[in-house]
């Protein structure tokens, strides 16, 4: 059953979960800004 | 012995319990922002699909390995393993939308999860037995289910936690289906760049690397996702206390929604402006270079396919979160109405050498593009209320697999058609520009008639509430 005792979400907790969906989401970004400039050259 | 069942038909002791959505409820303290993450965790790796392209060369190239040898698969037998995971990805998010809904966001990522490595890891096994309707059902059937389920997952527990934005939050979701791509295509290259060696593409090893990474981020989406406890709200919100016009406080039962007008009004709305971004998205590169020969070389125009996927994405994420400022029906005008305006604008800058201004006309209408598909579930939940928004959205997507065939058909054809009677290949674009701009005034003038959900059709406040109210 469903227990109603409060356990608040950190900081670190709130941190770590979008570290880690944003870091890969990010480093993709990058990667095709660079490519996405050789249409400017 | 006996087992014994609990009141979900669940062995009472079953492993997979902690997947039900009881387990799952929210303690007091839990932040909704935890929610968006895990959600991402699944859209960002199904959004892999639109990289699969990445592999098509090196699968024509198993067995020959530097080049194609007889026996070695064809590009255009290759492009099923797509085709048949867009049919299913429509398939199963119409026919599992209600399992999903009624069985929580967990249990759901779950089997998108797995589905999803078993997908890659099934299409292993046909690479390196050399067997494509391996990878057919691989990839194909059981890929597809996996985005099916997984793409409608998190919607509406992001709505039920963001009663106030819930563009915003269902945007936040569907942008990650377009990031994944950007995330996939580099790392599967730099993948089979490590796994390749003479006698190997590297195709097998990064198929296996693939299914094993993704199966790790979705597992971790499923294990910190939550659902709110019945009664939440967020602090300070004041739910409205009347309906407004196009906003409803009743809920809708999926297989009622699908008799509504609204429902196929929003499924021609989303069918109209899918189809025609899909024409262009799928043709920019190939569309850039015939209309400014010369000025976009191929280079180039692999740049403009990169920055289209950004503001695919980032429209996503923007378009939706203004939704919620300015209305659904309002947004769907913008994008029908602007949406017309720059279609037209193109064949001009082609005819005027204006390659900024034809940059510009693509990048908007990507973001357009991107921004129907996240605004769809907000629209969908105003009109059907949020209980089974999840279900109603599964049986919409069927308009994507529609316009996934008929985007690209009329696009492809259509320059076909003008090539073969002479019309110069700067040219080629121009009627089928005009089309696309003539699709979406049919889905300007069905946005048009959308008007509130008559209620005949909520569901009544009773337990099982599976009936609609009598009129």
């Amino acid at each position: 059953m469903h227990n109603a005792r409060t356990v608040k979400t950190t900081p670190l907790q709130l941190a770590l979960a979008w570290s880690f969906a944003g870091i890969p989401l990010l480093a993709g970004v990058i990667q095709t800004l660079f490519n996405a400039m050789k249409l400017f050259q | 012995m006996t087992t014994t069942l609990d009141a979900s038909g669940m062995p009472a002791r079953s492993p997979l319990r902690f997947l039900d959505r009881e387990h799952t409820i929210a303690r007091p303290g839990y932040s909704r922002w935890m929610v968006p993450p895990a959600a991402l965790c699944v859209h960002l790796c199904i959004g892999q699909a639109y990289a699969f392209s990445v592999f098509n060369l090196p699968m024509t190239k198993l067995l020959g390995v530097t080049q194609s040898a007889p026996g070695d698969w064809k590009l255009t037998e290759l492009g099923w393993i797509f085709s048949i995971a867009m049919v299913f990805l429509g398939l199963s998010a119409a026919v599992f939308g209600r399992w999903v809904e009624e069985g929580g966001p967990r249990r759901a990522m779950f089997t998108a999860g797995v589905a999803w490595a078993s997908a890659f890891l099934i299409s292993a096994l046909g690479v390196y037995l050399h067997n494509l309707w391996i990878i057919y059902l691989g990839y194909g059937v059981v890929g597809g289910c996996a985005l099916g389920i997984g793409y409608i997952s998190p919607v509406s527990t992001l709505m039920k936690w963001f009663p106030d934005r819930p563009g915003m939050a269902t945007g936040m979701a569907i942008m990650g289906f377009g990031g994944g791509a950007l995330i996939a295509s580099p790392f599967s290259v730099w993948l089979m760049s490590k796994f390749a060696s003479t006698t190997d593409v590297g195709v097998l090893g990064a198929f296996i690397t693939l299914g094993c990474v993704y199966f790790v981020f979705m597992m971790v989406g499923s294990a910190i996702v939550r659902v709110p406890a019945p009664g939440w709200k967020p602090e300070g919100y004041v739910p409205p206390t009347t309906a407004t016009k196009l906003m409803t406080k009743n809920d809708v039962f999926v297989y009622q929604a699908i008799k509504t007008p609204q429902f196929w009004l929003i499924w021609i709305v989303l069918f109209c402006n899918t189809t025609a971004g899909i024409g262009v998205l799928g043709q920019a590169s190939a569309m850039s270079q015939e209309m400014f020969p010369g000025q976009i070389t191929a280079v180039a125009a692999a740049g403009l396919v990169g920055l289209m996927s950004l503001f695919n994405m980032g429209g996503r994420f923007s378009w939706a979160s203004l939704s919620d400022f300015i209305g659904r029906k309002n947004t769907y005008f913008v994008y029908m109405v602007l949406g017309f305006a720059l279609y037209v604008t193109v064949p001009y800058a082609g005819a005027s050498g204006n390659v900024v201004l034809f940059v510009l006309c693509f990048l908007i209408i990507v973001s357009m593009y991107g921004g129907g598909f996240s605004t769809v579930p907000a629209y969908l939940r105003d009109m059907f209320g949020t209980r089974y928004v999840g279900a109603i959205h599964g049986i919409l997507l069927t308009a994507w697999s529609m316009a996934g065939i008929a985007g690209p058909v009329l696009i492809n054809y259509i320059r076909e058609y003008n090539v073969t009677h002479g019309v110069p290949k700067a040219q080629a674009y121009n009627t089928t520009m005009y089309i696309m701009a003539g699709l979406l005034v049919v889905g300007f003038l069905a946005n048009l008639c959308v008007r509130a959900v008559d209620k005949r059709h909520h569901m009544k406040d009773d337990k099982a509430g599976l009936e609609p109210a009598r009129a």
